[in-house]
């Protein structure tokens, strides 16, 4: 796909009082998509299958039908969908997210550990994958065509390609099932939990993640190097008798960089799709192995809270790629 | 037709194209593989699981002492299926908002292409499992249909349908743009045709190659996102094989019988690679001057 950004380019560069502004328009405007999302979400999960009132019942066979209905109105879930709804939103403005019906605490305490497990999942497996993307990207780029860049371009294709879920069978299957080198799942041994041990269960599920995240970020590192160093600043940098490395990565990248960080801020969404199935595979105690597990386990008001707070993660991250990516390029106005 | 001849000089074209149609071949003849065997694939045999290869079951059976070849040929099927009937929805649907946002231009366009752009942005999987998990009593289907063995496969079909088309919407807006300019559709205009016919008469022609190479490119997308749906019993529902449900089960017997886990993935990886050696190839086939797809 052919990414453009609806940024007007203008020779002046971006001064700090229109830096302020677009930080807080953008801000606004991820808190709009939040609320609608929270709509959308809240009216989705009451479509879901079970009823909070008829799962205590199930558990509690001492409940009488009259004591369902005093339930039911207890709870306000006889009031129409936006009445239960404003009465939601107003109590999780002041934080109160409901009790979560599988951990039987506050749904926001469950939640917040869980956000750096996959914070710290997704940010070593994005540093990871850029740390391959770019030597890789850029050395292919300086040769195109090349058997080296035919093996790259094929690289970005199986990254594409690849099923996250069966990659991380494979790596079990192959480094703890047959070779027994790393551990299968989990986040620490019991009774270790020591740095060494925390990093031992991290190599799967970031392998995993940073490979079939890979593919796009090199094609695009690829593809922007190959651009730019067509370019005749390039060559006039070359001509000006510029070391190679200082063509490479003080002219060429900082160039080459705009349209990956674009793609970069476009991608956290898959990425953290891409964390909910490594975490389920792994057994990994992150926010997207919560989400899926309160779905299935019927625990609404955790599956809301946690949905929301992942959007709300996303589109933080996309923000704040979307000022790198305007600190990169002074070109860029910021409307 | 010499556009579309010189198409199969690309290697990749060739290459993604014929291992597709091969596939296509095995996995629709695969009940008359079925009878030549004298198996039936949905026959359970408790006292051969997990077994390894043998004359009788080339590639070995499964957990429950099916035919490993035959299921996956008939996994196959339904993965195929899917991504093909749900990626022309999608191609159907982002031609629209692209053709649309394309040659209205303005606010709509402004307004569609947030749209697109917010679905790429957004973690799209945790709402997947939303909405597949959905009641649908509740939301008026009737009884009989949603009971139904067939339910899973509507559903699949149509929820990646709904996130799977912003790839064609991106490739025909761009090609939109440039067709709105050239003088034949100028002169379309100029002689008074209404918006709707210079859209779907005079333009709508020229984004065939656009629209075939973001299709191919998104049945992969799809494949892949219906594999893990399946894989996480949101999607395709058994007894009805598909490639993401075989591996369901497979991570509990993978020290016993790792080719369980091993030869459905490899199945979705090499179809889905497939896919997107046909879109890239199709792509500088079809469009050589076009700016090459830098992903």
């Amino acid at each position: 796909m052919v990414l453009q950004r609806s940024f007007a380019i203008t020779p002046l560069s971006a001064g700090k009082r229109e830096m302020t502004r677009f930080i807080l328009i953008r801000l606004l405007q991820a808190a709009a998509v939040l609320a609608v999302m929270s709509f959308v979400v809240y009216t989705l999960i009451g479509l879901m299958p079970g009823d909070p009132i008829d799962l205590m019942i199930s558990s509690n066979p001492h409940l009488t039908a009259a004591d369902a209905a005093r339930l039911k109105a207890l709870y306000g879930l006889d009031r129409p969908l936006i009445e239960r709804y404003f009465a939601w939103a107003k109590a999780a403005l002041t934080g109160d997210f409901g009790y979560s019906r599988l951990y039987l605490r506050p749904a926001l305490e469950v939640l917040l550990p869980r956000l750096g497990n996959t914070a710290v999942l997704m940010a070593a497996s994005l540093f990871c994958a850029y740390g391959l993307a770019l030597p890789l990207g850029i050395a292919a780029a300086r040769k195109p065509g090349s058997a080296f860049d035919g093996a790259v371009n094929l690289l970005c294709f199986a990254g594409i390609s690849i099923p996250s879920f069966w990659l991380a069978l494979m790596l079990i299957l192959i480094f703890a099932a047959s070779l027994g080198l790393l551990p299968a799942g989990g986040i620490a041994t019991i009774g270790d939990g020591g740095l060494a041990d925390r990093v031992r269960h991290l190599v799967l599920p970031v392998a995993t993640l940073t490979l079939a995240s890979m593919g796009a970020h090199l094609r695009y590192v690829r593809a922007a190097m190959i651009e730019t160093l067509r370019q005749d600043f390039i060559r006039t940098a070359r001509a000006k008798g510029a070391s190679e490395m200082g063509v490479l990565a003080g002219h060429a990248l900082r160039n080459a960089l705009v349209p990956v960080v674009t793609v970069l801020a476009l991608s956290f969404g898959s990425l953290f799709s891409g964390a909910l199935v490594t975490e389920t595979m792994f057994a990994y105690p992150g926010m997207g192995k919560l989400i899926y597990d309160a779905i299935l386990g019927n625990d609404f008001n955790l599956a809301l809270a946690g949905l929301l707070l992942a959007t709300a993660m996303v589109l933080v991250a996309n923000i704040a790629a979307d000022i790198a990516y305007a600190a990169i390029d002074p070109r860029i106005s910021l409307r | 037709m010499r556009r579309w001849l010189e198409v199969l000089r690309d290697k990749r074209v060739l290459v993604g194209g014929g291992f597709l149609l091969l596939l296509a071949c095995a996995c629709f003849t695969a009940p008359l593989l079925a009878k030549l065997m004298g198996i039936d694939p949905g026959d359970v045999d408790l006292y051969h699981r997990l077994a390894g290869p043998s004359l009788a079951h080339p590639l070995g059976t499964d957990e429950i002492g099916r035919d490993l070849l035959l299921r996956l040929l008939e996994g196959g099927r339904v993965s195929l299926l899917v991504g093909i009937v749900a990626a022309m929805a999608a191609a159907g649907l982002g031609t629209a908002v692209g053709l649309l946002a394309g040659y209205r231009g303005g606010r709509l366009d402004a307004a569609l292409m947030r749209l697109t752009d917010g679905m790429i942005a957004l973690p799209l999987l945790p709402l997947l499992v939303v909405l597949a998990a959905l009641d649908l009593k509740k939301l008026g289907v009737p009884a009989s249909l949603a009971d139904s063995e067939a339910v899973s496969l509507y559903r699949i079909i149509l929820l990646v349908a709904l996130v799977g088309w912003t790839t064609v919407a991106r490739l025909v807006r761009g090609t939109t743009l440039s067709l709105k300019a050239r003088d034949f559709v100028r002169a379309a205009v100029a002689l008074g045709a209404r918006p709707s016919r210079v859209m779907l008469v005079h333009i709508l022609p020229s984004l065939a190659s656009p629209i075939i190479v973001a299709t191919s490119l998104a049945v992969g997308e799809i494949i892949l996102l219906e594999s893990v749906l399946s894989f996480l019993g949101l999607g395709v529902a058994p007894p009805l094989a598909s490639w993401g449900n075989m591996l369901t089960g497979a991570q509990e017997t993978i020290a016993l019988a790792p080719q369980l886990a091993l030869y459905p993935g490899l199945l979705i990886f090499l179809t889905v690679i497939a896919c997107n050696f046909l879109g890239d190839g199709l792509q500088d086939a079809l469009d050589p001057r076009a700016e090459r797809r830098p992903a």
